[in-house]
């Protein structure tokens, strides 16, 4: 699974960060969407396409 | 067809409208007729009301807005004066306006910030439920609780010097009320934006660590923009979370089962509070979003001009996204919710809601457990009136 995160239209809400804390974060000083691995272990697949879906921004992705 | 006016009249406390969920079950999109006889839409779908609110079609600026119902706040609205957006009142601009301003707060309600809230919001609640035990019983749990909390904690985050809260907060019961009259409302808006302006002139002299004084610090903002930022903050950190407490409290004695439940399982308590955001639904008569081009949700055509209310009650009782959507369960999957709202407007402070509800609420019933009404269900005053949804006072005992 490869996340794709598009820090242009986040709008750091925090939901992804919330859902899924071992593959999102925050930036510091905008809060905006910080890929913590690019690489999601397929136990957390599931967990990071709710983060997806609750991503109020439509910032981020998955293929 | 019959002209739909939105209905307000709740025949049961905690559920929307009767006729809005026939409605609901109907169709996800309604013609409707607004307060000012504009023919817009009204959305009570959950999958419709997500796509209006993501949708960049939409415009949240006042001035192409109608009013969905008649009220007090309707000869506000409409008044000249109120057509234009304050400085750094964001939540009604548009991008690119709208994202100047988001960006510049974000990163002060990151998900980690509030973490390193958390041991504050505590003390908070516990100093609290001290002063609620003295005082008590019977006490008004939103007087004693539901309001002090965010708004102690949100004076705190802005850096509204303690000694100075009281006077503060006069201005704010004002504002919080619909019933008080208009005029009343811009005068205490205008005491609050005077206040708030002298505090931006006293941050800039003498920096804190606090929000304000960060946003100061930052250089990016006017005094005329920090002000507006800071009361829009001010206010939506007094209303909202305050009667997510109340009414919150309110379902949970009204409903002993999910009440054990949060009280006894810590492992339930995030759930919980997502469940009651969801079940209640505090935002109860909006958004309101116009369409600035023709759009097209859900195979109904929105020309432009027309305005949509978003039905956020219905659409979190919508069935295709909720099983068995009408009942109170703290321990169902209630994520996905659009309490908060969606789309680029979604609230700023909903980190630090959950986390003020994720502390105060565990904290009042282990504190109280023989906590109960002390009045029944039916005398308990309901904010039907009101622009957000809760409870005027909850007399309680223990």
């Amino acid at each position: 699974m490869e996340i794709k995160a598009d820090t242009t239209v986040c709008i750091g809400a925090g939901m992804c960060a919330l859902t899924v804390p071992k593959v999102f974060d925050q930036s510091e000083d905008e809060g905006t969407v910080v890929l913590l691995q690019d690489d999601v272990p397929q136990e957390l697949e599931d967990a990071v396409r709710r983060a997806v879906t609750l991503c109020p921004s439509g910032a981020l992705s998955v293929s | 067809m019959p002209e739909l006016t939105m209905p307000t009249t709740r025949q049961r406390p905690l559920d929307p409208p009767d006729e809005i969920t026939a409605l609901r079950q109907q169709a996800a999109i309604h013609r409707m007729t607004y307060a000012d006889g504009h023919q817009g839409w009204l959305v009570t779908g959950h999958a419709a009301a997500r796509a209006v609110l993501a949708s960049p079609c939409f415009s949240n600026r006042p001035e192409h807005a109608h009013p969905p119902i008649p009220s007090a706040r309707m000869e506000l609205a409409t008044r000249p004066e109120r057509l234009r957006v304050p400085p750094g009142f964001f939540l009604r601009m548009d991008p690119p306006d709208h994202t100047r301003f988001r960006r510049l707060l974000t990163g002060q309600f990151t998900v980690r910030r509030m973490k390193t809230l958390e041991p504050r919001i505590a003390e908070i609640t516990e100093a609290c439920l001290d002063a609620m035990e003295a005082a008590g019983p019977p006490v008004d749990l939103v007087q004693e609780f539901a309001l002090p909390i965010p708004s102690l904690v949100i004076c705190e985050l802005l850096g509204v010097p303690y000694e100075e809260r009281e006077q503060f907060q006069a201005g704010t019961k004002v504002l919080a009320s619909l019933e008080s009259k208009a005029d009343d409302a811009v005068a205490a808006l205008g005491e609050i934006s005077a206040y708030l302006y002298g505090l931006v002139g006293r941050k800039r002299e003498k920096p804190a660590d606090d929000l304000l004084s960060g946003l100061i610090e930052s250089g990016e903002l006017s005094d005329e923009e920090l002000t507006g930022v800071g009361v829009l903050l001010l206010i939506a950190g007094h209303e909202t979370t305050a009667n997510m407490l109340g009414l919150g409290t309110y379902a949970l004695l009204t409903n002993p089962d999910q009440l054990a439940a949060m009280r006894d399982d810590p492992s339930v308590v995030d759930n919980g509070v997502e469940e009651l955001l969801r079940h209640l639904t505090i935002i109860h008569l909006g958004p309101i979003r116009t369409a600035l081009e023709d759009v097209e949700i859900e195979g109904v055509t929105i020309r432009a001009g027309e305005s949509v209310t978003i039905h956020l009650p219905a659409a979190n009782r919508d069935a295709a996204r909720f099983t068995d959507a009408e009942r109170l369960d703290v321990t169902r999957p209630a994520g996905g919710h659009l309490t908060f709202g969606h789309g680029i407007h979604q609230c700023l402070g909903q980190q630090l809601a959950r986390a003020e509800m994720r502390i105060a609420y565990p904290a009042l019933l282990r504190r109280l457990p023989g906590l109960r009404l002390a009045v029944t269900p039916e005398e308990v005053p309901m904010r039907s009136d009101m622009s957000i949804y809760g409870v005027h006072r909850l007399p309680v005992t223990w």
